[in-house]
């Protein structure tokens, strides 16, 4: 254990072991935390491709222990991968304590040390994040501080980035700055409209240690947004600028990057509307220009995919989008309603419905001819239009994925309730998958789910699914059956079938059994059968796996 | 080794018996509302002595939705009887957020919803996965809390909250 570690670790135990010995009755404060721990056993299972695993049997996991004490908080998280999982980078290796931050909040004025997690407006600039069950976690190591007053919110941080069990080599700087006008003039903008504007600016330093390029050791970006509300309807975008940084993921041009989002919005009880659309182009931003890797390793910046993001197996596993941060455009309409009760179209109890439809495309590029591709300046690579869509050689509009999806839930009585989906998507594996001269999938899906409550403890969920299409694997069909005890047990069957594959051979089943059992905030889980990537949801949660074939148990407690 | 023996003592630590989320007060972090306006989450989950639903939610998880939109239907019952007010946390990040006001105000629901898309408050409650839910009693004391969503827990749910409502003393 490190120094500093060991220092913090005391101050945080050593007053609390002393106080509680002196007097039972201060305010101690609190340590709370949470576990999770997941192994798997792995049988080889060339027919999906999986690799042999010479352990057999791999580990991951982490706990998170925090103390807060009034305006004092401090806390470390223990990781474990014995070895890691696969689907998660090999670089996950051995343990180690990966987290540890302490803070304080004084009066308006917030300031952490170590580890710490931050978002500036939607990321597309600055987001530091954890998705533990992703095996994503940037965090900063540095320090943080916060300030606001009468509704402006100031925040400026440095620090390296995680990059496993060590740091990546850039140091970022960066401040941001907000503020609520409605807030900060009072009664000046008493009325409906409420207006935020907000402002950030990112620099990332790293040394040039490229013996062919001179590169830039300075990269700032900067950017704008604002929020504009009025009654029931909203307004918000956000920009972003980026000077040249060149890198792996780009290819080292010198070209600079740029981003646009833009959403809007009506909502009232019983309907809500989001029109959202974003175009950019090279916004790879990662705190080490040399790190290209798909494990969304070192990232300053997060830019999602604007595509909704659907929890049923066929759906959610086998040809989700990808965000493209070299360069796309897109956009996304959602609506949900719900027709009233007690009318003939929406039924005695209600009917929910939720139409969503996105497309995402190339941006315009132009190449541009290279006076000395060495030089600074020069090896540009390309111009690009942001508002105008990429196309290809034909002329015809360079199309990244599209989706049209129509849910309907009902409640048909006091039992039953059913929900019917229906989607249709266009999938470019060249450009999502990076698989050359392959055509676009496009595919008609379609899910019934149905919930029936035997009693007030007993229900039986059910799923059949259907995926078709010509290209790629072919059709598939999924079952899934579910018993729920609540509230402690649940057993779960599934079946996916690729009984449409155009190679006989491989009209495989991947079959899953699950068997849960939940105690408060604990639960453990036990797993068998092959599963594909994605979000797999069961016995009443959501988690993102990867790709395998075994025996799985998880457990996941907080305390 | 100088490592575990850290662990160790820590692990010990937890053990004794204020080392736990039952017991304590909702943690202040800074995330936003529905609005998108800056607010504390001590400040904003209160509820002048009567119980508190937290429930941590998000667009893409169907048992959270599952959960929330059973309840939606019985949530004027329960407001009447007990008072409770329910304040569902979506845990959506940039992907999804624009769209949790569209689905919240096109369900119909009339819970409190709070926007967490950085999982600040998420890792303040140390919630693993989504659904989670904590009960809040009139104190502003966790006093139960739970993982996962199974058609009838709600109404284990709404036991406990008439039982708070009543007065009843609920275990820390």
């Amino acid at each position: 254990m490190k120094a500093p570690l060991k220092i913090l670790a005391a101050a945080i135990l050593f007053p609390v072991l002393t106080n509680a010995q002196l007097n039972k009755q201060e305010d101690l404060g609190r340590i709370t935390g949470n576990f999770e721990g997941i192994g798997q056993y792995y049988t080889y299972d060339p027919d999906i491709g999986t690799p042999r695993v010479p352990e057999k049997i791999l580990f991951n996991g982490f706990s998170n222990i925090n103390y807060t004490r009034g305006d004092f908080r401090a806390g470390v998280r223990y990781e474990t991968y014995q070895n890691v999982l696969l689907g998660f980078s090999p670089l996950y290796e051995g343990s180690g304590l990966t987290y540890r931050y302490a803070g304080y909040s004084v009066g308006d004025l917030d300031v952490t040390v170590g580890n710490f997690y931050e978002q500036f407006g939607n990321g597309q600039i600055l987001r530091a994040y954890e998705e533990r069950s992703l095996g994503i976690d940037n965090a900063f190591d540095g320090a943080r501080m916060k300030y606001n007053t009468n509704g402006v919110y100031l925040t400026a941080l440095i620090g390296k980035q995680r990059w496993y069990f060590d740091k990546g080599p850039g140091i970022v700087r960066a401040g941001d700055a907000e503020v609520n006008l409605n807030e900060l003039l009072g009664s000046v903008l008493n009325g409906p409209t409420r207006i935020t504007l907000g402002g950030s600016v990112v620099s990332k330093y790293q040394e040039d240690n490229n013996i062919n390029l001179t590169l830039p050791e300075n990269t700032l970006a900067y950017g704008g947004r604002f929020l504009l509300q009025h009654k029931t309807l909203s307004l918000s975008g956000e920009y972003t600028y980026k000077f040249n940084d060149p890198n792996a993921d780009n290819g080292y041009i010198y070209q600079t990057g740029e981003m646009l989002s833009v959403s809007a919005s009506y909502a009232r009880k019983g309907l809500g509307i989001n029109l959202s659309a974003h175009t950019l182009d090279n916004m790879f931003f990662r705190s080490d220009r040399n790190n290209s890797s798909q494990f969304q390793d070192l990232f300053i910046n997060y830019i999602p995919a604007l595509t909704k993001q659907h929890t049923y197996n066929l759906m959610a596993t086998l040809y989700p989008y990808a965000t493209q941060p070299n360069g796309e455009m897109a956009f996304q309409a959602d609506i949900v309603g719900r027709l009233k009760r007690g009318t003939w179209y929406g039924g005695k109890y209600g009917t929910s419905i939720n139409v969503n439809y996105s497309i995402a495309t190339a941006v315009e590029r132009t190449p541009v001819e290279d006076v000395d591709p060495d030089l600074e300046g020069q090896r540009t690579g390309h111009r690009y239009n942001l508002f105008k869509p990429g196309t290809d050689e034909n002329g015809d509009i360079d199309q990244y994925f599209g989706d049209f999806n129509i849910e309907v839930t009902r409640k048909l009585s006091k039992k039953w309730k059913t929900k019917v989906t229906y989607q249709h998507l266009v999938y470019n594996q060249e450009v999502i998958e990076g698989k050359p001269g392959v055509p676009n999938v496009v595919a008609n899906l379609g899910v019934i789910e149905g919930l029936y409550k035997i009693n007030s403890k007993n229900a039986i969920r059910t799923e059949f699914q259907g995926l078709f299409t010509e290209q790629d694997k072919g059709d598939w069909a999924t079952v899934v059956i579910e018993y729920t005890r609540s509230p402690h047990w649940f057993v779960s069957v599934m079946d996916q079938y690729n009984y449409g594959n155009s190679d006989e051979e491989k009209r495989l089943h991947y079959p899953n059994v699950n068997v849960g059992y939940i105690q408060g905030p604990t639960r453990i889980t036990l797993g068998y059968g092959r599963q594909r990537e994605g979000i797999f949801c069961v016995g009443g949660v959501c988690r993102r796996v990867p790709a395998s074939n075994g025996a799985t148990i998880s457990v996941s407690t907080t305390f | 080794m100088k490592r575990l023996l850290s662990l160790t003592a820590l692990l010990l630590f937890v053990s004794v018996s204020f080392a736990q989320i039952k017991g304590r007060e909702v943690p202040s972090v800074k995330i936003k509302n529905l609005d998108f306006e800056h607010v504390n989450t001590a400040d904003v989950i209160q509820n002048g002595g009567d119980p508190i639903i937290i429930s941590f939610w998000a667009t893409w998880c169907s048992p959270c939705k599952r959960e929330l939109n059973s309840i939606r239907d019985m949530y004027p019952d329960w407001q009447a009887e007990t008072g409770v007010k329910l304040v569902a946390v979506s845990i959506d990040d940039a992907r999804n957020i624009n769209k949790v006001p569209t689905y919240v105000y096109g369900q119909g629901w009339e819970y409190d919803v709070l926007l967490d898309p950085n999982g600040d408050f998420k890792r303040a409650m140390n919630v693993n996965n989504v659904p989670h839910t904590f009960l809040i009693d009139g104190n502003g004391k966790v006093v139960w809390h739970h993982n996962s969503y199974q058609p009838g827990d709600e109404e284990e749910l709404y036991r406990l909250v008439q039982a708070l409502s009543n007065g009843e003393e609920l275990e820390h």
